[in-house]
Formats: structure tokens, C-alpha cells, sequence
């Protein structure tokens, strides 16, 4: 056995191991961030839920609870839809193109049934709920307030059919939850025929 | 053999000296750490973050014992601390006061190296360790604010997280991964207590141990900002050092007293400081379907808070002017492939501004209001360190910086109205200017000469 130091074989030897070793830790680091992720449970807990609209009354709003969120469902008066029809040039995006909606809501009153609209209440800002405020009420937020919502946070203001107006802080429309009608009355949020959960 | 007569206690410790550098290392962090003599007030802050550190991981553990970390217990447990456990409000108040003073104490320490250019050669280390120190702190706050499960815990940690969605492609997947659910839940408490608790209280702990380590490698630096290790006396010691024990751990018990009065006022006379230490919200359960009508940060994080609101979509256009202007301003020192590289990089960057939601840049501008105190060291080029010595435009900047800084702050714990948010957003800029300007200003003003030794 020599005494000299075979440069060239330690050298190999210290980038093999490096480099075995560096996917090693790198493979290990997978469990470690994939524990992260929503367990099964959470998951199960986020699948679709069903809401009974059969006793919302015209101008009402009801508020189911899916993934933690605020799911509004309004039940628009015609007065309340064509209030929305007009607010086309005061609004970011009236045909909600840069907002997050399944294609069938993808309309001017953004609903599968005009008469009803499904939105998660949270503001696209920075997620507080903003609150309903009717035409008229002692606390609308500027004459002639053709009714809306108004997130209490930073001031968005969003017409009935939860579409945000021109200036403010919320970047796009509140989003639409997948949804389906299993009947007239039942509402099931979260799934749809081509998503059913 | 007769054993040399000598006290027990000398004797045992040189046996642990044999085998642990225990005397070796009270020497070189006390006894013989030469400090300079003219430390003044602004010399307290290290120490007592120290200190408030101490008292936070003590209380924590004492506090963690009741506490649940559980959606359904967690508000309820906290209530219990407060009203049934013995001496559990005052534990309690130690902590929550305590979260405060650590703010307080450490922004002090921070503007104490502004000031005296501490984080100029050869401390730039100490400065780059001592900003993750800060963002650490930052980080364990955050968690920390979580576990009462309050409204303003639950929104504001909402708001907070749902930052990461503005970032582009993988934002949701992010912020879904840092909540571990679809909303703030049961699961998120749970990793936000584990975080708080072990994972945030370590690293801040090894961080403190490698602040200092480097801190007395290098040596202090005073309001002189002379560097007292170039006049040494025969013995080696400078000549404008003493030791950091017994003259400093006296001095700083001092500051320890003064502390103590202000902090335990606080704790007895009024804890919650008028909703800016405890919010009001915060003693309402969480409740995910009712948003509080004003959400708003710790006043602790409230400037960046401004920040990141001040950032509207009409703001880009003072972003993309400033941006602009920034690169005509620093021609000069740019040089060859960089003065290809960097138009096109800005023009990518304006062009960004007016594609991407402003709300991705205000979190862009808010990270960035943090970090930038990390370039410190390399915007600030004037050859002198301490502001005793420098002319009138470093100390004009100054002041606007401490100005828009408080301002900020100030208009971060209210409701934004127009007005409000003009102001922010003139004061986003100052404070911007503040760094970005650093360079021409630090280097133009001028200096007066500084002393060979330190005066008293």
C-alpha cells in the first residue's frame, strides 16, 4: 500500500457521497412538506355540502358554510337584478373574465339562475366577509346605492352581482363555487354534474 | 502528598476548567470583553432584548402548561389562565406585555445602529444576523397571535396568509400548504402553536448565540463610532475599552431597572394599552363568518401593514416613475453588459406593474419595506459611521425616515380613507427614498472630522 494521498479517488469520493447523500435529504424533505398538505380528514371535512333555499324569501340572503367559508346565497328581487344590469360601466369586469367562476356563472348576473346568487363571501382583497347592504339602508356607502356589499376592511364595494367596482383595493369579482341544483329548492355547493365530488 | 491548601471552590473549578472552558469563556464574553467607555443610553436595547427574551420563553412555558391548542378550547383556555389559574393573568400579561416590549425594545436597538453606523464595515454581519433575528421575531409574533383564537387572531391571520395567494401560479397551493386546511382551522392553531412554541423559540435562540458570537469577534461599536481596537495599550487591551463585566452588567442593570418600571406598570395599570397591545376584538371568540368591521395588525407590524395598503392600482404609476427615475439616477454606475441588462430588467418590471394585480406588488412593496434594511451596510457610503460626525442631509433623511416610519405605523391601525391612504402613500415613498437615496446623499454631505479616540 502506498502512502500517498490518491487525490483524484478522494475527490470522487466526496462528490459521490455529496451528491447520494444531497438526494437523500432532498427525498426526505418530501414527507416533511407533503405533511403539510390537508389531511384526508380535512379533506373529507372540505367535500360538497347541501343548503335547503326553500325558505329564503325574495331580497334575503342565507349563508351556508363550505371549507371553512362563507357561501352567500342570495335570492335576488327583479328589482335587485336589473339594479345590476345597469352597473356594466362601473365595474372592473362585468363579464367576469379575469374572475373565478365555473363557465355557467360566467354571465352578467354571474348566477345559474338569475334569481339566485352563490358566491363565497369572502372579498378577493384580503378575505374578509364583506356585509350586504341594501338600497336605501341608513348606512349605504354613496348616494344613489343601488344596493351591494361593502367589505368593511378596505372599503371594496361590490354590486348584487358580487362584482367589484371600478377603484378598489379587491382586484376581481367574488369567486363562484362549483354548484348544482338537485332540486328547486336544494342547493348542493361544491360539486357540479361535470365535478361531482 | 500533601494537597496544595486551596478554597473548595477554586479547586472545583479548576476541574471543571479541565474539562469545560468555563472561565476561558466568562473571560472572553464578560470579564475581558472590552467594550468601549462611551456607551450611552441608546446601549440598553441589546441587553434588554436579551432579557425580554428570557421572560417571553419563561412565561411561554409557563402559560403553555393551561393552554389548548385546540379550535374548540383554545379562546376558553386562555379565559381560564385569566381567571382561574393562580397568578395566571399576570403570567399571562408578562407575555402579552412582554410580546410588545420586545418590539419596542429591538426597533430602538435597530435605530441605535442607524444612528451610530453599526452596521457599517467591519459589522456587516452583525447587522445581516441581527435582521433575522427580526424576521424571526416577526414570524413567532405572528403564530404567537394566532393561539388565543380571538376574531382579530382568526382575521388577522386570515389576512396575513392570504397574502401568499397574490403570488402568482403558486400562491393558492402555498397558502393552502401554510394552513394545512382550505381556511384557518383547527389545523392551522395546531401548527401555528407548534411553530410558536418550539420551531420559532429555537432558531431565535441559536440566532441570538451567533449575533453575539460575531458581535464580540469584531467588538463594539460606540457613538463615536471610532474603532477602539486600534489604540491598544502594552497589555494588548484598548485603551477606550473596559470590561463588559462588572462595568457594563451594572450599567445594564440599570436599564434593567428602568425597564422593569415601564413594564410592570403596564402589566398592572393597563395591559391591553388602549386596544394596542390586546385588541378589543380579540377578547370576542373566532368567529370565520363574522369579519370584525376594522381588522387591523399589532401596531408592531402596522407600518408594513400601510405599506402593503398604500399600494393601489393608481400607486403603480408613482412605483413605475420611481422605478424609472432609479435607474437614471445610478447610470453612471452601471457598466458595460449591465447597461444592457438593467433597462430591459425595469421595463420588464413597469411592464409587471401594470399586467399583475397591485395587490401582488403591496405585498411585493411590504416584503421588500422589511428586507431593505439588510442593503444597509452597502447604500450607506459615507466614510464616516456615526451621525455625531456626518452633515445635515443624513440627518434631514433621517428624521423623515423616523417620520414616515411612525406615520405609517400611526395610519395602519386606522380605517383607511382616501385622505389616509394618500397619506400612506407619500409616506411609502419617503420612506423608499430614505434607502434608495441612501447612496448619493450618505456620500455628498459632508463630515466633520472624527476624534482619534473616543470622547466621553
Amino acid at each position: 500500500m502506498s502512502d500517498e494521498v490518491d487525490k483524484d479517488r478522494r475527490r470522487f469520493l466526496t462528490v459521490t457521497a455529496s451528491a447520494v447523500g444531497g438526494a437523500g435529504a432532498v427525498a426526505a424533505a418530501v414527507p416533511f412538506v407533503a405533511y403539510l398538505e390537508p389531511s384526508a380528514r380535512t379533506k373529507a371535512i372540505g367535500g360538497p355540502v347541501e343548503a335547503d333555499i326553500s325558505k329564503l324569501q325574495p331580497g334575503e340572503k342565507m349563508i351556508a358554510k363550505w371549507r371553512g367559508k362563507p357561501i352567500w346565497i342570495l335570492r335576488r328581487t327583479e328589482e335587485m337584478i336589473q339594479s345590476v344590469k345597469g352597473l356594466d360601466g362601473r365595474v372592473v369586469d362585468p363579464n367576469s373574465d379575469s374572475s373565478e367562476q365555473p363557465p355557467y356563472a360566467k354571465n352578467e348576473l354571474r348566477s345559474r339562475k338569475p334569481e339566485y346568487l352563490v358566491v363565497e363571501g369572502l372579498c378577493t382583497h384580503l378575505g374578509c366577509s364583506p356585509n350586504l347592504i341594501l338600497a336605501g339602508a341608513p348606512d349605504a356607502p354613496e348616494a344613489d346605492w343601488k344596493g351591494g356589499f361593502l367589505c368593511p376592511c378596505h372599503g371594496s364595494k361590490f354590486d348584487l352581482a358580487a362584482r367589484v367596482f371600478t377603484g378598489m383595493p379587491a382586484p376581481t369579482n367574488l369567486p363562484v363555487p362549483r354548484h348544482e341544483y338537485i332540486t328547486d329548492t336544494r342547493l348542493r355547493i361544491g360539486a357540479d354534474e361535470e365535478n361531482p365530488a | 502528598m500533601k494537597a496544595v491548601s486551596r478554597p473548595w471552590y477554586a479547586a472545583s473549578l479548576e476541574w471543571v476548567d479541565a474539562r469545560f472552558p468555563l472561565t476561558k469563556m466568562w473571560d472572553e464574553h464578560l470579564a475581558k470583553y472590552y467594550a468601549p467607555k462611551n456607551f450611552n443610553f441608546w446601549y440598553y436595547f441589546g441587553s434588554l432584548a436579551l432579557l425580554v427574551l428570557v421572560i417571553q420563553i419563561g412565561t411561554g412555558i409557563w402559560l403553555t402548561m393551561n393552554y389548548k391548542p385546540d379550535a374548540e378550547r383554545a379562546f376558553e383556555s386562555v379565559e381560564y389562565i385569566m381567571r382561574d389559574v393562580e397568578w395566571g393573568w399576570f403570567i399571562r400579561y408578562m407575555h402579552s406585555t412582554g410580546a410588545s416590549a420586545f418590539f419596542v425594545v429591538i426597533y430602538l436597538h435597530m435605530f441605535r445602529g442607524m444612528i451610530y453606523g453599526s452596521y457599517k464595515t467591519p459589522r456587516e454581519l452583525i447587522w445581516l444576523i441581527g435582521m433575522l433575528i427580526y424576521l424571526t421575531l416577526m414570524g413567532e409574533a405572528f403564530f404567537g397571535y394566532l393561539l388565543p383564537w380571538g376574531q382579530m387572531s382568526f382575521w388577522g391571520a386570515k389576512v396575513i396568509v392570504s397574502l401568499f395567494g397574490a403570488i402568482p401560479v403558486i400562491g393558492e397551493w402555498l397558502s393552502t400548504l401554510v394552513r394545512g386546511d382550505f381556511g384557518i382551522s383547527d389545523v392551522t392553531l395546531n401548527r401555528f402553536f407548534a411553530l410558536h412554541v418550539v420551531a420559532m423559540p429555537l432558531i431565535l435562540c441559536a440566532l441570538v448565540v451567533v449575533h453575539i458570537l460575531a458581535l464580540h469577534e469584531v467588538g463594539s461599536n460606540n457613538p463615536d463610532g471610532v474603532e477602539i481596537k486600534k489604540k491598544k495599550g502594552p497589555d494588548g487591551v484598548p485603551l477606550d475599552g473596559i470590561p463588559f463585566h462588572p462595568y457594563y452588567t451594572v450599567k445594564d442593570i440599570v436599564g434593567v431597572a428602568g425597564f422593569f418600571i415601564v413594564y410592570f406598570g403596564i402589566i398592572f395599570f393597563a395591559p391591553e394599552v388602549g386596544g394596542y397591545f390586546i385588541e378589543h376584538n380579540n377578547f370576542i371568540p373566532a368567529d370565520p363568518f363574522k369579519t370584525p368591521s376594522h381588522i387591523a395588525p399589532v401596531w408592531y407590524f402596522t407600518p408594513y401593514y400601510s405599506v402593503l395598503r398604500a399600494t393601489t392600482s393608481e400607486f403603480m404609476w408613482v412605483v413605475a416613475i420611481g422605478t424609472v427615475l432609479l435607474v437614471l439616477l445610478y447610470w453612471k454606475e452601471f457598466k458595460g453588459a449591465w447597461r444592457l441588462v438593467v433597462p430591459i430588467a425595469a421595463l420588464a418590471l413597469v411592464g409587471g406593474y401594470f399586467t399583475i394585480d397591485a395587490k401582488f406588488w403591496g405585498v411585493v412593496l411590504m416584503g421588500l419595506s422589511v428586507l431593505i434594511f439588510c442593503a444597509l451596510p452597502w447604500l450607506d457610503r459615507s466614510q464616516v459611521k456615526s451621525i455625531r460626525y456626518r452633515g445635515p442631509l443624513t440627518r434631514i433623511a433621517l428624521a423623515v425616515f423616523v417620520v414616515s416610519f411612525l406615520v405609517l405605523g400611526y395610519l395602519g391601525t386606522k380605517t383607511p380613507t382616501v385622505a389616509l391612504t394618500r397619506a400612506a402613500q407619500v409616506c411609502t415613498v419617503l420612506y423608499f427614498a430614505y434607502f434608495l437615496l441612501m447612496p448619493i446623499y450618505s456620500r455628498i454631505d459632508t463630515t466633520k472630522p472624527v476624534p482619534e479616540r473616543v470622547t466621553h
